[in-house]
């Protein structure tokens, strides 16, 4: 990628952020938008998972009047305006604006230093050489360079029709900061509450993390962290935010974008099966865990997890392979939920049709209009 | 003999343990013990002795005790011991010194400059006795990428995959030919490769015919700069070839096997004539460039129908780093890197006391270039040279190697005391000779079970680290360097490992 320079040792990296959270997620499997409230109050029950260091939240179906254009959601720290000027210097450079506008907050709620955020609508313009690739190839490149380069710029999200909102507090006052039940409706939510080890109250350091129209919420610590990040370099993903959490948005960027595996076949390298189980397999099967295992060792997600992960159209969870973090589903007509808690879904839909929690490694993949997040009941505890 | 040199050790025979017995003459292929008739007495010739403690532990009676020899000249920090010695030797000689094993001067250790990391609350550590701890690695080049299909059945692979070997524990025996090593050492190291599911090297020696049906698919064959041994069916019967450029011990030279270690057998297997010298050139002679490297690579991958990975073995030396990466460009599916604590049966002791670079730098940088230059799944790194324990193993894994070729260590197993002395061919413990009244002191059907027992032990404690650290498959720490910090080290020493201080 350009515009990142290398320090010349490793050594210079800050260390990685460790935590335990609280995770939710909901979609309508038939794309009908519902407000935010049901993820508020989700989320708000499951409060002791959470420390108010970090509360995010990702909303898909956000701006159906922009759906065509990447929405940009940009925070600058300390509310700098020189530093926006930057920014926008080098988007009107890359990009065509559209549209912008400060996403607005409610000011009558009180939060812990609160950066300026700003929403951009854009269209990639690009130049010479920069014609050969792909739009989305374009525009992670670009929010890599803001990311790695521009200092007190962060990119918070930069899918279409989607967007991120996060920061420092419980998720609730982060809702009520960005007024999420009140100003947006969406057909996806994902929520996360944020118990950090590590100190930073920075804005840019709470979930969701994304890329494109992929966010991801995840809990746990991983321990595979330094080989995971070190094999995406190879690939121009640079981890700046150094949360285990980031390398997992870039893994499933690689994977299942660049690389275009469906969700179970990432799900195999993430949280591959045990050698002594691949053994017992039939020659086919046992083949391809075999080469994933071989070739995508480095992406193996090792230590505990559990992560949510949504794309438009699309969400799915995963426990780590051997089930350290709990990570539960439940399902209700159209309606379906994945939670770190069984309680919090049985707070926002008491009377569930389902409920069960798949094994380690096994993914709840939930798609638009199907029901293949059923699948995952076969075995499931 | 030389004249005028104080002994290196004394043999201090205590009388009135001693029963005459003839243990110690019998043991001793130097010459050290000797029995006289007339007066019924057992004497001791100090200036042969090498100090490999043959006798002392076979004394039944324990009667034995060598040790350093106690007279010394002025202590002199500049002018050692060994330094006035070797000085007396060559104005007696005006030869090159030879030594064996691997280099002994007090460079730093690296490895015990680094420590590893353990979970403590956020992340739970993870029991091996109770689940489970996987360690299976897979030496070669990895696909960019794969073409998966959706049909019916599930998911299916479509494209071709490039050749790996599957190792069950990252641990491979080092190149050990037949011909500086007995048969039955050679062989030990075979069967527990077998054994274990992981390989052993042959070295330059090449494989013996009654082998290559049963351990061929355990061996890593080379092909060095004197080709001995080399034909299709050794190429063809292993399971990775190497190309060797260069050794730890010796930087820049090549092998030496002297004509009295060339026995009927070994000849035959490296097809010389029996009785000459094995002199390996310095460089390989179609090899002079690096496009020359490109073309014998893939001359062996012609020679073996593309179905087995090829491995370049070379010295670390100063520019070790873009070497490697040019090997790699050069179409090479693995690079074993020899660091100068590497060992050797046979090297000039100046070379192998003075040139070369520790493997622990020289792993950091070439792991470190390849990542830079997006290379690194490109290729295997197989590291080499000094490892003594399991900790070390996993430490190299954590900077960034593959898995790791033990040597010395393996021979420490089989009995080797590192008297140095494997280029006389006289080794009292019957690995580093080819005299059938010495080599039939190994028996492989033992010797290879403790050489399996060291391997076990270690892949016993490497499970144990890996599941302090809660990650329970050995790829999840290769190259994660967040899990080593350094203890002791300078600034430019921590950047060059790219790891933190102790604390940082």
């Amino acid at each position: 990628m350009t515009g990142y320079e290398r320090k010349s040792s490793e050594r210079y990296l800050p260390d990685q952020g460790r935590e335990a959270c609280g995770l939710f997620g909901v979609m309508n499997t038939s794309g009908k938008m519902f407000p935010g409230n049901i993820a508020i109050s989700a989320i708000k029950n499951i409060k002791v998972r959470g420390n108010g260091l970090g509360g995010g939240f990702a909303v898909y179906g956000l701006y159906p009047d922009y759906k065509d254009f990447y929405a940009l959601h940009i925070m600058f720290e300390d509310k700098r305006r020189d530093v926006k000027t930057t920014v926008e210097n080098f988007l009107t450079e890359n990009f065509i604006v559209t549209y912008d506008e400060q996403i607005p907050t409610n000011p009558h709620v009180n939060i812990f230093h609160p950066p300026l955020v700003w929403r951009y609508f854009v269209t990639p313009e690009k130049k010479g050489d920069e014609r050969n690739i792909s739009d989305d190839e374009f525009v992670v490149d670009k929010v890599m360079h803001i990311n790695t380069s521009i200092e007190d710029a962060y990119v918070f999200s930069s899918g279409k029709n989607m967007g991120v909102f996060k920061g420092v507090g419980f998720p609730e006052e982060i809702a009520d900061y960005f007024m999420l039940d009140k100003m947006y409706e969406g057909y996806i939510w994902t929520v996360h509450s944020r118990f950090p080890t590590n100190t930073p109250g920075w804005w840019g350091g709470a979930h969701p993390f994304s890329i494109l129209d992929w966010t991801v919420v995840h809990n746990g610590e991983i321990s595979s962290y330094g080989t995971n990040r070190r094999f995406l370099e190879m690939f121009g993903y640079y981890c700046t935010l150094y949360t285990d959490t980031e390398v997992m948005a870039y893994a499933v960027d690689y994977l299942m974008r660049r690389q275009g595996y469906p969700i179970e076949v990432a799900s195999k390298i993430f949280a591959p099966p045990m050698w002594d189980v691949i053994n017992r397999m039939d020659e086919k099967e046992k083949h391809l865990n075999t080469t994933l295992r071989m070739v995508y060792g480095p992406l193996l997600l090792n230590g505990p997890f559990t992560v949510i992960v949504a794309r438009h159209n699309e969400m799915f969870g995963i426990t780590d392979r051997i089930r350290l973090r709990p990570i539960t589903a439940g399902a209700k007509d159209d309606m379906v939920y994945l939670s770190s808690e069984e309680a919090a879904i049985r707070t926002v839909a008491p009377d569930l049709d389902f409920a069960w929690t798949p094994h380690g490694g096994n993914p709840v993949v939930v798609r638009m209009n199907s029901t293949d997040h059923l699948l995952s009941m076969e075995n499931s505890i | 003999m030389y004249s005028y040199l104080l002994p290196e050790f004394t043999i201090e025979r205590k009388t009135d343990r001693c029963i005459k017995c003839r243990v110690c003459e019998r043991q001793c292929p130097f010459g050290g013990h000797k029995y006289d008739p007339d007066f019924d007495a057992m004497s001791s010739f100090e200036e042969v002795c090498v100090g490999c403690q043959r006798c002392a532990v076979f004394c039944p009676t324990g009667a034995l005790c060598v040790q350093p020899h106690h007279s010394q000249y002025k202590p002199n920090y500049n002018w050692t011991r060994e330094k006035f010695q070797d000085l007396k030797k060559q104005a007696e000689t005006g030869g090159i010194i030879l030594t064996g094993s691997g280099n002994d001067k007090p460079y730093k250790v690296y490895w015990d400059h680094l420590v590893l990391n353990a979970s403590q609350v956020t992340n739970p550590s993870i029991d091996p006795l109770r689940e489970p701890m996987e360690l299976r690695t897979f030496l070669g080049k990895k696909n960019d990428t794969l073409e998966i299909e959706l049909n019916k059945e599930g998911f299916e692979i479509k494209n071709e995959l490039n050749p790996n070997k599957m190792i069950e524990l990252p641990v491979v025996f080092s190149a050990m030919s037949y011909g500086a090593i007995s048969y039955q050492a050679f062989k030990s190291l075979a069967m527990a490769a077998k054994e274990v599911g992981t390989l052993f090297n042959t070295g330059e020696g090449g494989l013996p015919l009654e082998m290559r049906g049963e351990y061929g698919g355990n061996a890593v064959v080379q092909c060095a700069s004197g080709r001995f041994g080399v034909d299709s069916e050794y190429l063809n019967c292993a399971s990775i070839v190497e190309i060797k450029i260069g050794q730890g011990a010796k930087p820049g030279i090549g092998g030496h096997l002297p004509g009295e270690k060339v026995s009927l057998n070994v000849a035959r297997n490296r097809m010389i004539p029996e009785g000459t010298d094995a002199i390996s050139p310095a460089p390989q002679h179609d090899i002079y460039s690096i496009e020359d490297l490109s073309m014998l690579i893939y001359a062996l991958k012609e020679a073996t129908n593309y179905t087995k990975p090829i491995s370049v073995k070379i010295a670390a030396v100063h520019h070790v780093a873009a070497i490697a990466s040019g090997i790699v460009r050069a179409g090479a599916d693995i690079v074993a890197i020899d660091g100068i604590r590497g060992g050797t049966g046979s090297a000039p002791k100046i070379i192998r006391d003075n040139i070369g670079i520790p493997i622990e730098l020289a792993l950091a940088a070439v792991d470190k270039r390849l990542r830079d230059e997006g290379i690194r799944n490109k290729c295997s790194v197989i590291a080499a040279g000094g490892f003594r324990c399991s900790g070390d193993i996993l430490k190299a894994i954590a900077l960034g190697a593959d898995a790791v070729y033990i040597g010395t260590a393996a021979l420490v197993a089989m009995g080797c005391t590192l008297c140095q002395k494997c280029y006389t061919g006289k080794c009292a413990w019957g690995i580093c000779t080819q005299d059938p009244y010495l080599s039939k002191r190994l028996n492989p059907e033992i010797v290879s079970i403790k050489l399996v027992n060291l391997l076990r032990s270690w892949e016993r404690e490497i499970k144990e680290m890996l599941g302090g650290m809660g990650i329970n498959a050995i790829e999840s720490i290769r190259g994660n360097r967040d899990h080593l910090r350094g203890v002791g080290l300078e600034g430019w020493e921590l950047d060059v490992l790219g790891v933190k201080g102790a604390g940082e």
